[in-house]
């Protein structure tokens, strides 16, 4: 399949996940959209790796597996970002009885 | 015998150590031994004066240096001193006048607290330092320094009693009327460095360096350097901070304005006379404005009531008439006229200061009078001073005011009779001030009478010694008229004004034509004294106010009040000026601005902080965005 498909579907996953952190007042749905955007990005690397796997098979036969490697680093960190930003949530919500971002404009001025 | 006029430094170090003594130690030290430490060194400095000046007239002149002041590879000044026969001369009139006034002063402040005591006595010694830089100085920048200095302590010294405001007043004055005539002397120190690039006075009076400089060269600095002389001489325009001087103490007044600061003028043309002989368009001026000078305070003292302006008044026309010397040529008159102007004047002041103390502070005329019977060494003192400075023969007065006359009357009859109505004023208004203070009956209050009595011996003594150089201070010069070989000051300081009289010779005049006009002068003098003294001592004090030319000359020509409509005033203005428009709207407005406009910006850019997490992850999105954008561009 060609490469561009691919690359047009990570996009358009990126750019949601983008929108979503931006627009939407709820942080757990912001959460979603980040991981939302890093999925996107380990479907990027496995089409990488899979389009790597077909051209260098002779030269550099390790070359694929790499991003594939990847990939999985890329989910350990989600997981544990997860971990600590539900932590989080959970405090927000103690101190405010909701989960609605806009209430932490104590910042403001 | 270079080696034994090495030690001149010792000279002006005595009085600086003095100085620092006193002044440093002022809250520590007893009233005594300020006044020892003050007076000694001094005195120190006189015993040494009169070693160098028995040096010198064994011939024995020198340029000692010590070290290099300003060393570029285009001016290299020295700090350097020239001792020869006018230094040496003005040295001993310095140190010996100055430590007569110390043991004066050591009684008449001494009801000072003991820290002003010091303080005044730490001045005199700053002051003294000063005036002898300035005469041993060997270049015109060493006399810079000196001249600033002493005007620098003329300030301090008027202003003493700094918590009244008038004193103040007339301490500025006097120290900006002489900041304006330094200001021609800088600019002919510059000329004459950019003409020749040496201010030695060695360098600059060789015939070499003088042939580079043309004659509109000599005639500019020539004026420049007059200009510097009236300001610290007090001539016209430059005078008026002289009468107001006299809010200093009375050794103050004696000293710096009688005896010494006043001179330096004087002293300066006196050293730089080759460059006047070579400018006779500097000297007319400088006769004109010196007899107009002479005049001028001769008319406003016969009306003045305060006893120190009288003199002061006095001092100014005398200077005046030193002027008349320089300007005709009479280099050795003029400075004859010094010294015994020093040795009257300073007797006048130390006499009044007397007087004053005896009346408990009271200084005006009218309220004194038959002073004789109860101060009898101040009385004859002072009217030795009186008939030395009205010219009466043979004391010093005569002689030295005669040589200048005649060397007058050789260059213009017209000056000779300027000056000798002028002597004739000045015997009436000296004479009126002796009648008025010591003859007819006393005109003070009944405690004042109580309270006179005659002075200490710390003020009788310097009076006493005055009053006889007053008398005999003539005779080193009597000219050649009454005895062959006489004039010793004159041969003394040959070698100093031997280019001048090269350059033009000195016009001699027939010896009857002399007798005449000293006959003249003399007996004018003695009517003029006679009268006054008819006039006054039986004067009663009188509650009519002044009217007319009396009261024109009482007020002094209203030339303060002229100077204030013209110059005062107006700079007042362009002051205000520059301060409302300028400085609080151009200049406060743009600094001010700068701090404004940063306010603003901040107030702006404060708004950025919404609290908003989501304004936050947006803005941060937008910078990665631009960071991607550029590193693709770039």
């Amino acid at each position: 399949m060609p490469i561009y498909n691919y690359i047009t579907l990570a996009i358009i996953l990126f750019c949601i996940g983008v929108i979503g952190v931006l627009t939407r007042r709820n942080a757990i749905i912001i959460f979603m959209c980040v991981e939302l955007m890093l999925n996107s990005v380990n479907l990027l690397l496995v089409a990488f790796s899979k389009m790597h796997n077909v051209e260098f098979a002779v030269t550099n036969p390790t070359l694929a597996s790499d991003a594939q490697i990847f990939v999985f680093f890329i989910m350990v960190v989600a997981a544990a970002e997860v971990t600590v930003g539900l932590a989080i949530i959970v405090m927000l919500y103690r101190n405010t009885h909701s989960v609605d971002v806009n209430f932490l404009n104590r910042l403001k001025n | 015998m270079n080696n034994t006029l090495q030690l001149v430094w010792l000279i002006p170090f005595l009085p600086l150590v003095g100085f620092l003594i006193n002044g440093l130690g002022r809250k520590q030290l007893s009233k005594t031994l300020v006044g020892i430490i003050g007076s000694g060194a001094i005195l120190a400095s006189f015993l040494i004066s009169v070693f160098v000046f028995f040096q010198v007239k064994s011939g024995n002149t020198a340029v000692v240096t010590f070290f290099k002041f300003i060393d570029t590879t285009s001016l290299h000044i020295n700090f350097a001193f020239q001792i020869d026969q006018l230094s040496s001369l003005f040295l001993l009139i310095i140190t010996g006048i100055g430590f007569l006034i110390h043991v004066y002063s050591t009684s008449y402040m001494h009801d000072e607290k003991s820290k002003d005591f010091a303080k005044f006595f730490a001045y005199l010694n700053l002051f003294v330092f000063s005036m002898l830089l300035l005469v041993m100085g060997a270049n015109y920048i060493i006399m810079f320094i000196g001249w600033e200095g002493v005007g620098l302590c003329s300030y301090l010294l008027i202003g003493f009693w700094f918590t009244n405001n008038d004193y103040t007043d007339a301490a500025k004055k006097a120290f900006i009327m002489n900041r304006i005539g330094d200001l021609g002397f800088l600019l002919a120190v510059f000329w004459l460095l950019t003409k020749i690039g040496t201010v030695n006075y060695a360098d600059v009076f060789s015939a070499v360096n003088l042939a580079k400089l043309s004659a509109t060269d000599i005639t500019g600095i020539t004026l420049l350097l007059f200009v510097g002389a009236t300001g610290k001489s007090a001539q016209i325009p430059l005078y008026t901070w002289l009468p107001d001087a006299m809010a200093g103490p009375t050794p103050v007044s004696a000293l710096i304005h009688a005896a010494t600061m006043v001179t330096a003028g004087i002293y300066m043309i006196a050293r730089s006379n080759i460059l006047f002989t070579m400018a006779p368009f500097t000297q007319s001026i400088i006769t004109i404005i010196g007899l107009a000078t002479a005049v001028l305070a001769a008319t406003i003292a016969l009306k003045q009531n305060d006893i120190k302006k009288v003199l002061a008044y006095s001092t100014v026309s005398q200077l005046g008439y030193m002027f008349v010397g320089l300007g005709v040529g009479a280099y050795t008159g003029a400075v004859f006229h010094v010294m015994t102007h020093a040795f009257f004047k300073a007797l006048l002041f130390l006499g009044a200061g007397s007087v004053i103390h005896a009346m408990g502070g009271e200084q005006d005329m009218r309220n004194m009078g038959g002073l004789k019977k109860y101060m009898s060494v101040t009385h004859l003192t002072f009217l030795l001073g009186c008939l030395a400075i009205a010219g009466m023969p043979p004391f010093a007065g005569f002689f030295s005011k005669d040589e200048i006359l005649g060397a007058a009357f050789a260059k213009n009859p017209i000056y000779w009779v300027v000056g000798v109505l002028t002597a004739f004023m000045t015997a009436f208004y000296m004479f009126r001030l002796y009648a008025m203070t010591f003859l007819g009956k006393f005109r003070g209050t009944h405690d004042q009478e109580h309270h006179l009595h005659e002075s200490l011996a710390a003020i009788t003594f310097p009076l006493i010694t005055l009053a006889i150089l007053a008398v005999v201070g003539g005779w080193i010069n009597i000219p050649e008229v009454f005895m062959n070989n006489g004039d010793k000051l004159e041969q003394f300081l040959s070698p100093i004004f031997a280019a001048s009289n090269a350059l033009v010779a000195k016009c001699e005049l027939v010896p009857s034509t002399d007798y005449t006009l000293m006959a003249v002068s003399v007996l004018g003098a003695l009517a003029t004294l006679l009268y006054a003294i008819n006039k006054f001592s039986k004067y009663e004090k009188v509650t009519v106010e002044e009217t007319g030319f009396g009261k024109v000359l009482e007020n002094k020509w209203y030339v303060d009040e002229i100077y204030d409509a013209i110059i005062v005033k107006p700079l007042k203005k362009v002051s205000a000026f520059f301060n409302d428009v300028v400085e609080k709207s151009g200049i406060d407005g743009f600094v001010n601005g700068v701090g404004k406009s940063v306010n603003y910006g901040s107030r702006q850019i404060r708004l950025l902080q919404s609290g908003q997490v989501g304004n936050y992850v947006l803005l941060m999105v937008i910078g990665i965005l631009i960071l991607f954008i550029i590193q693709l561009f770039f």
